[in-house]
Order: structure tokens, then C-alpha cells, then sequence
């Protein structure tokens, strides 16, 4: 039977339907098409997209339990490497990753491999009724700071090895930025509440509302008993561009926005936490958090919404898929722009008019690519006299986030970077003994698999630290 | 969850509140704050500590009932839980190496300065109290100020209780008069804030503000309560829940500040309005 060169589609809401709700964009495979799309993997010999995996799924074998139509068996091989299948199927960068190196991909499309994990992940969520096996406890205890990717993927990892694991969050809700930042038409949190369930049935104990390095330092963790400790505390400040006008009423970090829209539900009727809503929005920025905002303010009722960019579309980091959504919903990509001023309203004649102090236009130059700057990246240069105006009520400020302060600063002998990011070796281990760490609290703002890759082999090294002592 | 365990009216829109939180307990300076939520639906506000019993394990809270989550906790009885409660957060208020101090207290800003002169008077340093409200009715905490103050100067704006003014007017004239203080700590609303650092910069005195802007996570994580500091004519932005809430006076853009504090001001007296109709709905039935 001959390949067919395409990958297969997925079913996604109508762009002028979806730009509408919060309900998720991509409707996964029925199961007639993930049999299909899984009979175009050649299931070669050299496997390269187990390679090309940061967390090394298993992928040609949990490709052939679904030609088997054993649904539950491909589950099973995803679950043995990957402790969030359903949340990577749907963020992962596979383009950048698995499917970039897929041995089809020589010549025809590769096999749509997310979209493959996404439907046995969610198969199972919905037909599989056995919980997880709680596996015997080996005495030892760990803590983990932070319920994101990373701090769960460790956890998962040490709880199926029998630790006794206790994870801290310093919000009111498990999931880090599955939760706060990743919004739910791209990641429900229904799912983001399942996966942490199953984390909880094998033994894991989630504690919400403590912040590591002000409720409980490093160091009260190892006196109450834990023998080693995974910092996973994610992002943290995020970036200004230190342009006038950013204290203008109506600019937000992408953080704010994303917070007050995705943990506390302003994107619901009638909520308890305010957005603005409607108007026009500018976002500044490329990345996936930059299309999570565009697309949220939209969404939120915006009639307009630009995405500020200063390089071109071959530059922005963000994941394909999503700005192919972003532009079918109709966000008005300004590439080759940077924003060098927010302009405010003033009525001169009354210093309490309401509206004093509220953004109403973002002023920006035109930019063209110069040399490779030291990303690799063609440097974006100035071009003189291109000033203009949009005329926005908002504007998100998404270029990036720097390390939180607060591990740092409470825990001794803990180094960091001149960028505030926590140091590490291979294995994931600190300049402190017993102190591991991963995620973006070390990279910076970075991917969900990378940081699941990170926690993974902190649990191991944590494994194999523990097992000598 | 997070049970009360004892709660009091101060006066008729103030109240205190002592939570069971054994953990903040165990931490908590003075300065510091905690961040809480009322209920599972409900919107995160940050409110500064106003004392602990490490040993009971509680936090006490003294809050103004503004809006709909102030509303919405102040409805809760002693007995009844809170469903998050997080901190102890901020930086706490420094006091090492002051000696002489005057602490500037405006309505229910006087529940955060209490106990950082509680603080300065265990340290022996010499406490000057200055604190005021609009009228007497309003009047919280003066025999908690009296005992922990070496001088206490209580102010009304219509003069219905003690002297007539604002709290300013004392603070001069003592400045004037040659009085010399290492630091002035001043807590109440922003204008007030602003006015006790113009009265006090022709005598340069250091002025330390507490600030309280709009936060959500409290751990610097969204950048909601940014603020713009004035240093060596530099702008330069801080965030208030991890480099604050303590600045120096004398740097802060107290102007931007009042408008960003503003920025729903519209939603929030609406949805104040919305929340006292369904409680006193809820009440009649």
C-alpha cells in the first residue's frame, strides 16, 4: 500500500466560530482516523524520533499498539517515559522535535505523531477505569517545589519508584503554567486536573498555597525529613521593554493577563477577578505565550488584536500550529515592528475625566534584518522615519519573564547565573547537596517537554543519589 | 481550608479576623502580607498582617469592607473557613539600627502600622505614633497604639474625636520644632503617603511607604503590582510583592500609582453593589 504523503488533518471548531469561546480549538482523531494515520509510520529501524523526544517516548511502539487497536497498550508504553501524555499532545513543539526527525519526513509529511499521542492519551482518560497500582513505599522522602511540568514529571517519575513524594504550590491550584499561563481552548484544565489526579492516586501529595522560600525554606524542607528536593518554580518577573507609557492603565504582562483570564476564569461570565474586555489589543512579542494572549484577548470580545513583532514570521519562536490558528481567527500580524512608545489618554481640561490615564495607541517604528546576531537570529535594525501609531486600548507585554528571586535569595550556597537562573549540572543537581532543579527556573522561559525532560532526569539522578546513601 | 478563629468588629467597617495558618504564623514579620481567597470561585486580595500567635498557630488580619471580597469575608462567621491563605509574603519592614522613630498611621493603614510599632517598641527604640481617621466612629486601635507609643497623636478630619487635621499637621510642626527621627514609617492611603513625604523632605528625613497595589499571585510571578521608582534620576520598575511592600518615599511615583490603583474602579464598585444585593438577598430568605 502506498504512503499517502500527507498528515493527516485534525478536525479543528471553525476559526469564526472558535474565535468566539474558550472551548478547544483542535478536536482531536476519531478513532477510524488515528488507525489511519498511524499505518503511515514505517516503524523503521532507527527510530529517530525516540531521539528527537526530550522525555524518549517510546514512539514506533505505541504507534503499532494502535494498528493493533490496542488502545490501552499504547497508552501504557507513552506512560512508561511521559507522566502527561494528553498535556504533551497537545503543546508539544513536535514540528521542532519527534516529527522533525521522522524518517517519512525525508520526503513526505511525518507522521503526525502529537496528534497520535493526544488520542490515545484522551482514549484513555475516557475508557480506562483500573487506577494506577500505588507502588510500594521505599521509606524515602522527596519535596518538590512547584506543581508545573517540570515538578510533576519529577514527582510521577519518583512516586512509580515507590518515594514518598510531597509537591508544594504557591498558588491555590496545582499545574503551574498548564494552569496560570496555557490557556483552555489549547489545554483544558480538565485535563490538567486528570493528570494531576492520577499523580495523587499513585501517591503524590500536593500541597497548594505554600511558597517555597517564604512559607518554608530549603533548608526547613530537609530538617522536616525530605532527603532530597527538586526546584521547579517555573518563570518568574516578567520583562518590560522600559519604554514610556508601560504604567499606563491597560498594559499588562502577558502573566497578568493570561493569570486573570486561565486560573482566575475572568474570561467567565460575570467574573470575580476583572480583564478588560473588547476594544482593540496590541500584543508585543512572537512566542507561544504572545499567540496565548492574541488569541485569549479575542476571545475576550477584542474587534481587533495585533501581534507586535520585531523580526519576521521565519524568526518567531512560537509553535507553527498555533500561529496558523492565530492567523485563521484573524489576528493582524505586524511583523518587522517594534513598539518604542504606549501612548495614554489626558484631557487637559479635567485632571478626574475616567478615562485619564487609560492606553489608547501604541507607537511603533519599522524594522529590517541586518547580520546574525549571536542567537543565530538575522538582528533586526531600525529603519529611520518609519514611525506609526495603532490605535489600541490594551496592550500585552509578552517578551519574556526573568528567575524568580525567592529560592534564591532564602537558600544558601545556592548559585545562579548572571541572569538569576539556577545552575546546574547534567543530572539536573545544584550547587547544593541533595538540591536538584529543572525547568525554567533554570532555562528561562522555555517549552512544557523541556521542562518535563528536565524533571525526568532529575528523578533520576535523585533516584540514584538516594539509593547510594 | 483555613478556619477563624476569633473575629471582631473594630468599628463599623473594619474588621479583625485571627485564622488558623500555623505556617505564616511561624514566619510572619511585621510589613509583611498574606494573600487570600474567599471561597472556590473567589478573586485573590493581598492583606498585610497585623499580628501572630505562633504558639495558637493563628494570624490576625484587619480588613476595611471596600468591595465584593471584602464584603464577602466580612459575612464569614468565627467557626467558618477561609479556602486559601498564603504567605507570609513582601519583605518585612526594616528596623535594625533606628532608634528613633515615627510611625504615620491613616484609617485602616493604622491595622499595618500597629504592629511594625509593636516591633520598634520590643526593639526599645523610641516610638512616636501618629494616627488619624475621618471621624471618630471610624477610630480603631488606640489603646494598642498607646501602649506600644512613648508619645501617640491621634487626628480626625472633622475633628469629632481628639485634635482637628490631617496627620501632616502635627508631623510638621514636630519637624519644625527641631524634633529629630531616624525614620518616618508611614502606611495609609496613597495620597496621604504622598503628603507625609512632602512634609518631611525639607528636613530629610528617610521616609519609608508601605504600598498596596493590585496583585494577583503575590510571588512575582504576573508583574500586576508593578510601581515606578525614581533612583539617582533613573526610572526603574519594582514589584511590590517581592520587593516590597516597604519603599523609600522619596523614590516612589506616588502619581502613577493612584491611577494605576484606579484601573477597575468602575467593575469594582459595580461588583461590590451586585454582592451586597445577594447577601442581603440571601439573608431575607
Amino acid at each position: 500500500m502506498a504512503i499517502d504523503p500527507k498528515k493527516l488533518e485534525m478536525p479543528t471548531q471553525a476559526p469564526e466560530v472558535r474565535a468566539h469561546n474558550f472551548s478547544e480549538v483542535a478536536l482531536g482523531y476519531t478513532k477510524e482516523m488515528a488507525l489511519k494515520e498511524a499505518s503511515r509510520c514505517l516503524n523503521c529501524k532507527n527510530k529517530p524520533c525516540v531521539a528527537g523526544c526530550p522525555v524518549n517516548v517510546n514512539i514506533p511502539d505505541f504507534i503499532m499498539k494502535i494498528k493493533e487497536e490496542d488502545f490501552e497498550g499504547a497508552y501504557q508504553i507513552i506512560n512508561e517515559t511521559s507522566s502527561l501524555p494528553a498535556v504533551c499532545g497537545r503543546v508539544c513543539p513536535q514540528e521542532s522535535q519527534c516529527e522533525q526527525v521522522c524518517t517519512l519526513a525525508k520526503r513526505f509529511d511525518p507522521v503526525g505523531i502529537g496528534r497520535l499521542e493526544r488520542f490515545v492519551a484522551d482514549w484513555h482518560n475516557e475508557h480506562a477505569t483500573e487506577k494506577p497500582v500505588r507502588p510500594e513505599s521505599n521509606g524515602h522522602k522527596v519535596a518538590i517545589v512547584g506543581s508545573g511540568p517540570s515538578g510533576l514529571t519529577c514527582a510521577g517519575d519518583l512516586a512509580k519508584k515507590g518515594y514518598q513524594v510531597t509537591v508544594y504550590e504557591a498558588l491555590h491550584t496545582a499545574g503551574g503554567v498548564l494552569v496560570y499561563g496555557i490557556p483552555e481552548f489549547r489545554l483544558p484544565k480538565a485535563i490538567v486536573a486528570k493528570e494531576v489526579e492520577t499523580l495523587k492516586e499513585l501517591g503524590v501529595d500536593v500541597v497548594p498555597n505554600v511558597v517555597i522560600g517564604k512559607t518554608l525554606t530549603i533548608d526547613e524542607l530537609f530538617e522536616m525529613g525530605f532527603e532530597a528536593v527538586f526546584v521547579g518554580s517555573g518563570a518568574g518577573l516578567p520583562n518590560f521593554m522600559n519604554i514610556p507609557g508601560e504604567a499606563l492603565k491597560g498594559v499588562y504582562s502577558a502573566n497578568e493577563f493570561l493569570t486573570r483570564s486561565n486560573l482566575m476564569k475572568a474570561y467567565e461570565e460575570d467574573p470575580k477577578t476583572p480583564i478588560m474586555k473588547g476594544g482593540k489589543v496590541a500584543v508585543v512579542g512572537g512566542g507561544n505565550v504572545a499567540m496565548d494572549a492574541a488569541r485569549t484577548a479575542l476571545r475576550l470580545g477584542a474587534e481587533h488584536v495585533y501581534i507586535v513583532y520585531r523580526r519576521s514570521m521565519e524568526e518567531l519562536p512560537a509553535r507553527k500550529e498555533e500561529v496558523e490558528h492565530a492567523e485563521e481567527e484573524g489576528i493582524d500580524f505586524r511583523l518587522l515592528c517594534n513598539p518604542v512608545e504606549i501612548l495614554g489618554y489626558n484631557n487637559p481640561d479635567d485632571p478626574r475625566d475616567p478615562k485619564n490615564g487609560f492606553v489608547n495607541g501604541i507607537k511603533c517604528v519599522k524594522m529590517e534584518l541586518g547580520e546574525p546576531d549571536a542567537s543565530g537570529r538575522r538582528r533586526p535594525v531600525v529603519i529611520e522615519g518609519s514611525e506609526f501609531t495603532l490605535d489600541v486600548d490594551a496592550v500585552v507585554m509578552s517578551i519574556g519573564t526573568s528567575p524568580n528571586p525567592l529560592i534564591k535569595s532564602t537558600t544558601k550556597g545556592l548559585e545562579v547565573n548572571k541572569w538569576g537562573g539556577i545552575i546546574v549540572n547534567e543530572d539536573g543537581l545544584t550547587s547544593r547537596e541533595g538540591v536538584y532543579a529543572g525547568g525554567d527556573a533554570v532555562t528561562g522561559a522555555a517549552t512544557v517537554i523541556s521542562a518535563m525532560g528536565a524533571g525526568k532526569v532529575a528523578a533520576k539522578a535523585i533516584d540514584e543519589y538516594l539509593q547510594k546513601k | 481550608m483555613y478556619k477563624i478563629v476569633r473575629k471582631k468588629e473594630l468599628n463599623p467597617t473594619v474588621t479583625q479576623m485571627e485564622t488558623e495558618a500555623p505556617l505564616v504564623a511561624n514566619k510572619a514579620k511585621p510589613g509583611q502580607f498574606i494573600i487570600l481567597r474567599v471561597n472556590e470561585e473567589g478573586e485573590r486580595i493581598p492583606l498585610t498582617v497585623a499580628g501572630t500567635n505562633p504558639a495558637e498557630g493563628t494570624v490576625k488580619i484587619i480588613f476595611q469592607v471596600v468591595g465584593a471580597t471584602t464584603e464577602l469575608l466580612n459575612h464569614k462567621k468565627e467557626g467558618e473557613s477561609i479556602q486559601d491563605f498564603v504567605g507570609p509574603l513582601g519583605v518585612a519592614t526594616h528596623t535594625e539600627g533606628i532608634k528613633k522613630v515615627c510611625i504615620v498611621g491613616g484609617g485602616v493603614g493604622c491595622a499595618i502600622a500597629m504592629p511594625v510599632a509593636e516591633e520598634f517598641h520590643r526593639q526599645g527604640a523610641h516610638v512616636t505614633s501618629i494616627i488619624g481617621f475621618r471621624n471618630k466612629d471610624l477610630l480603631i486601635l488606640e489603646d494598642e497604639f498607646k501602649s506600644f507609643s512613648d508619645k501617640l497623636i491621634v487626628m480626625t478630619d472633622d475633628g469629632s474625636y481628639a485634635r482637628e487635621g490631617n496627620v501632616t499637621v502635627p508631623l510638621k510642626e514636630m519637624l519644625e520644632a527641631g524634633e529629630q527621627f531616624d525614620m518616618i514609617i508611614t502606611i495609609g492611603p496613597l495620597v496621604m503617603m504622598k503628603f507625609v513625604v512632602a512634609a518631611a523632605k525639607p528636613f530629610n528625613v528617610p521616609v519609608t511607604v508601605s504600598m498596596n497595589p493590585i496583585m494577583i499571585d503575590g510571588t512575582g510571578m504576573c508583574g500586576g503590582c508593578r510601581l515606578t521608582l525614581v533612583q539617582d534620576g533613573k526610572k526603574v520598575t519594582k514589584f511590590a510583592c517581592v520587593d516590597g511592600p516597604d519603599f523609600n518615599g522619596y523614590e516612589v511615583d506616588f502619581d502613577e500609582a493612584i491611577s494605576r490603583g484606579r484601573m477597575y474602579f468602575e467593575y469594582e464598585r459595580h461588583a461590590h453593589e451586585e454582592t451586597c444585593n445577594l447577601l442581603k438577598k440571601s439573608e431575607g430568605v
